[in-house]
């Protein structure tokens, strides 16, 4: 299991991590090979029961062979936006991004990642794992700046910094879970697993000794003096501050605001030989603080513990999946568990949404309209038909991505949910630019239909949108009504956006759904779509109304 | 020291965001054809121009003041364009005193600085020549004051102080600094010391007790050594070389304002020429407060055709004093787009301050000019358009205030007549009864014919594009109400009668 990824190499006489390794989770763990301090060294081999996963109860490593999810569906759903959006920005994207798109189909594991997620609605819990996270990405950030440093006394400094977060970062954890209501299986076993490793001699020694070797370093305070090519180095005496003198000289030139030319200096990780020489003058001068530094870190290599670090990475995908819907919670926009149906059909969802549409109209601070259906005893389809910009795409992408985030575990939109265990979902969305060869279109349009409804089973999901809106309305109905057999033939669950109405009122199994107009007002669109007969409406001043372009809006907006 | 050649009392902003219309302006008014005639090649002031241009006054005292200033330039082309000149001077002598602007060694930052403001010295001497030999000549406030400020704020004892405290940062006796220890032990924290407090122990001096300091010297040939030695002096004398830098960029900023507020005077003298050249009528336009809407002008001409165009091309005249709402109908290639781009340029440049090429113009000052043209390109896609063109409005009306301005050009004719006249009429009341004003190209009669029976005495004014008998057009616009039809048929015939059998 162990491969070196990342060999520390250091340059002089000490070798104080040269033989740390990183397994392929990221974990350090020390490699005795060369024997240099093994016996002083705080093992990861715990004495106390492993931690298991995060994300299966019972621990699976997911064998990923390049892209797998179905990309018409990735992007028919608009899945990968809101994919992008929980990713971006995370230190391991394509991590998360496979877990974000591989569909469970086994109820128990949405299960125990959902007791996962409703611990964390703690929001003091929450915090406290986000703080921990961000902690342990320093200890690794720091980890790589040692690989880059060429100079014994910087990489000790930095490798004392390392310590002392990834201390701080495990004890303010252990403490939190102590005192938060836990209540899954997941995060009760990783607590435990805590508590006594936080408890260990091992541990509680590194945490002390850090601490006092960081009280003795931060406390030098030394003279440089430079003259030419010689540089004289001493304690500091109490010199008076020239920059300050000079500054009031010239305040009389300050006037508004100009670029600021003071040069931005960094100390790391490119300290030079210079540097290096200097600080080497001042370990004679403070002998004792540096040779416990020294020493210090000749015992400590492998000081990172390998269950706290795959903690740490799971733990990416909810915090991820929180932080996304973070602001759409803010905006009052509601989450729910939902129940998963392993047999039964009737599903439902209430004050559900688009989760794309919602993260970006929640950025625009614009209002998401909430949506809802349910499917009743034999009920199996939703035809959806109703006026363009009503809102039709949108209902049919929310009813894939509620089923999408449910089976990977997720809360998803809505106030309470009930959604089925299927072993597939289908996507057909006619695509703008398939418009411009309109003869060659329609046949592949029927094969790649024909391909979905042998592929399918009673237990998958199919999503149609708008499909033949560029043949005759003749052509259109009638495939329409084919295809539309074959569904209620197949009984699986099916969301069909069409504008012909007569697909509608195909067959009991059928529920017509359309998007609505206010009665008194017919070119307000409420972007709701609900039960209700088909009957299709388009009106060119409906449009004018969208965009609140007719006298009396004009009027109000103008008198701003 | 202020150049306040733009405004009487503040600076102009180009830092500021060009108006969220500008794109649409530019495209709908043809300015591009303007500022590069303004700017004649040079980047500086194409920017320069666009940004006073679009960033339109709305008080007519600013806009006689910088037409008096223009004056000044007009009467006096060689001054105007020699302070310019130095103008530029001091940013192409920067350029050349520093390699790069921003340097990462506070040495040359500080060293940098002190060449600058030598060279700033030498600038501001010929400027000041220049304000003496014509303070007494030019007549706007604008001149006048930035002449007597040149006159009287420009202290040569100013300079002889600032040498003399440069001369004391040249650190002849090495750089004291103290620091401490950052979480890599390199140091950090340096602060500059005063040299002169350094002295050794007495039991140092003679060699007894524990050290107290240590020290190394770099190898001659240590070029790494040396740098990094350069380095750390760098972060001692830092915040010394940005108080001498920002010092120089203040008196740089003043050169930079000069130039970018002259640049609008420069570019409208530019096009002055070009205008001459071609026998285009100049004049300053007489600005109006907007309580009554005034608007008439003679022999009024399209600037940018006028510039593209060999030939001489027609002026319009009207009189909308009074109106809100000038509807142009009439035939194709009639002159239609052309008034209304001239219409729309002219009160641009009127309310930049700049000169009209008309006979004469005399209109409201505004609170904005906003254009609305149908897009050709956007013809394709399925009910997209009319979509496109209102969405496109509901921009504009999200930005409109009453006293603004609005040029349609055959807007919402994208759905059939009836829809569509319903949709731009309902626009048009509600601008025109938010004191918006409104000029309207259109082909739909039942729009434009709605209009004309208006309670409201003389609220609307119809403007028609006319063919001479012969068919040809004219170009010049009368003051007729609208026909029920267009002339889109004797362009369909000359057009497509040929290759009718072929469809």
């Amino acid at each position: 299991m162990t491969r070196p990824v990342r060999g520390l190499t250091l340059k002089g006489d000490v070798s104080f991590a040269k033989n740390l390794a990183v397994d392929q989770n990221g974990a350090v763990s020390s490699n005795n090979a060369s024997g240099m301090g093994a016996d002083t060294q705080l093992s990861t081999v715990s004495t106390f029961s492993e931690f298991g996963s995060l994300l299966f109860e019972v621990p699976t490593e997911l064998e990923f062979v390049g892209n797998q999810e179905d990309q018409s569906l990735v992007s028919d759903l608009n899945l990968d936006l809101i994919v992008n959006a929980i990713a971006a920005g995370r230190e391991e994207p394509d991590f998360l991004t496979r877990y974000l798109y591989h569909q469970l189909h086994d109820g128990h594991v949405m299960y125990y990642r959902q007791e996962i997620f409703r611990d964390l609605e703690d929001g003091i819990l929450l915090e406290a794992l986000e703080h921990f996270a961000q902690k342990i990405h320093q200890v690794r950030v720091h980890a790589e700046q040692i690989e880059k440093m060429q100079y014994r006394h910087q990489q000790e400094g930095w490798f004392l910094d390392e310590i002392a977060i990834y201390c701080e970062a495990v004890t303010s954890l252990a403490g939190h879970l102590g005192i938060c209501n836990i209540r899954s299986k997941g995060l009760s076993s990783f607590r435990e697993y805590l508590s006594k490793y936080v408890a260990s001699a091992a541990f509680t020694s590194l945490d002390a000794e850090t601490r006092n070797l960081e009280k003795a370093l931060g406390a030098i305070k030394y003279s440089v003096r430079i003259k030419g090519l010689k540089v004289e180095v001493r304690r500091y005496d109490g010199e008076l501050d020239y920059s300050f003198e000079i500054e009031k000289t010239f305040e009389r030139f300050q006037q508004g605001s100009v670029k600021d030319y003071k040069v931005n200096f960094r100390g790391w990780p490119g300290m030079n030989h210079v540097g290096a020489q200097i600080v080497g003058l001042l370990a004679r001068l403070f002998s004792d603080e540096f040779s416990a530094l020294d020493d210090y870190c000749r015992r400590h290599a492998g000081f990172f513990d390998e269950n706290i670090r795959r903690f740490d990475r799971e733990l990416q995908f909810y915090i991820a999946y929180l932080e996304f819907i973070k602001p759409l919670r803010l905006a009052g926009l509601e989450f729910c568990y939902p129940e998963i149906s392993e047999e039964s059909k009737e599903i439902f969802a209430i004050d559900t949404f688009d989760l794309a549409l919602a993260n970006k109209l929640v950025s625009e601070r614009a209002t998401v309209i909430l949506n809802e259906f349910h499917l009743e005893e034999a009920e199996r389809v939703l035809v959806i038909s109703g006026p363009n910009q009503g809102g039709k795409t949108t209902f049919a992408r929310t009813f894939g991505q509620l089923h999408h985030f449910a089976s990977i575990g997720c809360p998803v939109p809505g106030s309470a949910a009930r959604l089925f265990l299927f072993d597939k979902i289908f996507t057909h969305f006619e695509r703008e630019e398939d418009l411009a060869n309109m003869s060659g279109k329609l046949e592949n349009d029927l094969v790649r239909i024909r391909g979905v409804l042998e592929e399918a089973t009673t237990n998958s999901i199919v999503i149609m949108n708008e499909i033949f809106t560029s043949t005759t309305l003749y052509d259109a109905r009638f495939l329409g009504t084919k295809i539309m057999e074959r569904v209620i033939d197949l009984d699986l669950l099916c969301v069909y956006v069409t504008f012909i109405d007569e697909i509608a009122s195909l067959g009991k199994t059928i529920v017509s759904m359309k998007s609505t107009i206010i009665p008194e007002n017919p070119a307000e669109r409420t972007y709701k779509v609900v039960r209700g007969p088909a009957d299709g409406l388009a009106y060119a001043l409906a449009i004018a109304e969208k965009h609140n372009l007719t006298y009396e809006r004009m009027r109000r907006r103008i008198a701003r | 020291m202020k150049a306040h050649l733009l405004y009487t009392q503040q600076d102009f902003n180009f830092a500021s965001e060009l108006p969220p219309n500008h794109e649409d302006l530019t495209q709908d008014l043809e300015l591009s054809t303007l500022f590069e005639s303004m700017a004649q090649g040079d980047k500086f002031l194409l920017e320069v121009s666009k940004r006073v241009v679009f960033a339109s006054l709305k008080d007519p005292e600013v806009i006689i003041y910088r037409q008096h200033i223009l004056a000044d330039c007009i009467a006096y082309p060689k001054m105007a364009r020699e302070i310019y000149d130095i103008a530029v001077m001091s940013a192409q002598g920067k350029r050349g005193l520093w390699g790069h602007t921003s340097s990462h060694f506070p040495s040359s930052i500080l060293s940098g600085a002190v060449r600058e403001l030598e060279m700033f010295v030498g600038l501001l001497k010929q400027l000041r020549g220049l304000a003496d030999s014509f303070a007494d000549k030019v007549h706007s406030e604008g001149f006048g004051t930035l002449f007597r400020s040149l006159q009287t704020d420009l202290d040569d004892d100013y300079f002889v102080v600032i040498d003399r405290h440069l001369k004391q940062l040249r650190f002849q006796d090495g750089v004291l600094m103290s620091s401490e220890l950052n979480k890599d032990n390199s140091g950090i924290n340096y602060v500059l010391r005063s040299p002169w407090d350094t002295k050794l122990s007495w039991k140092e001096r003679i060699g007894i007790g524990s050290r107290s300091s240590y020290s190394f010297t770099i190898p001659p040939r240590d070029e790494a050594g040396a740098n990094a030695l350069s380095d750390l002096t760098s972060r001692g004398i830092n915040i010394v070389a940005n108080a001498a830098a920002q010092s120089a960029d203040h008196i740089e900023s003043y050169f930079s304002m000069l130039r970018s507020e002259l640049g609008f005077y420069v570019g409208s003298l530019n096009l002055r020429d070009q205008l001459q050249v071609k026998g285009e009528p100049t004049c300053f336009p007489i600005p109006a407060a907007w309580n009554k809407p005034e608007l008439t002008f003679s022999d009024l001409r399209d600037v940018s055709l006028a510039l593209r165009s060999d030939n001489r091309i027609v002026g319009n005249e009207a009189d909308a004093r009074g109106k809100m709402l000038v509807i142009i109908t009439g035939a194709n290639s009639g002159g239609k787009s052309t008034f209304l781009r001239s219409v729309g340029m002219a009160q641009l440049m009127m309310q930049c301050g700049m000169f009209v090429a008309a006979e004469s113009y005399r209109a409201s000052v505004s609170n904005g000019i906003f254009t609305h043209f149908v897009r050709e390109e956007d013809s394709s896609m399925r009910s997209g358009r009319l979509d496109e063109e209102l969405s496109r409005m509901s921009v504009i009306t999200d930005l409109l205030t009453s006293h603004s301005i609005v040029l349609f050009n055959e807007s919402f004719a994208a759905t059939n007549e009836r829809e569509g006249s319903e949709i731009a009429r309902q626009i048009v009341r509600a601008l025109v009864d938010a004191d918006i004003k409104v000029f309207f190209v259109t082909h739909q009669f039942d729009f434009a014919e709605s209009f004309r029976g208006e309670q409201r005495r003389d609220f609307a004014l119809f403007l028609r594009a006319e063919r001479d008998a012969d068919g040809r057009r004219n170009f010049k616009l009368v003051k007729r109400e609208p026909l029920p039809t267009s002339y889109g048929e004797d362009l369909y015939k000359k057009v497509f009668l040929v290759s009718s059998n072929s469809s």
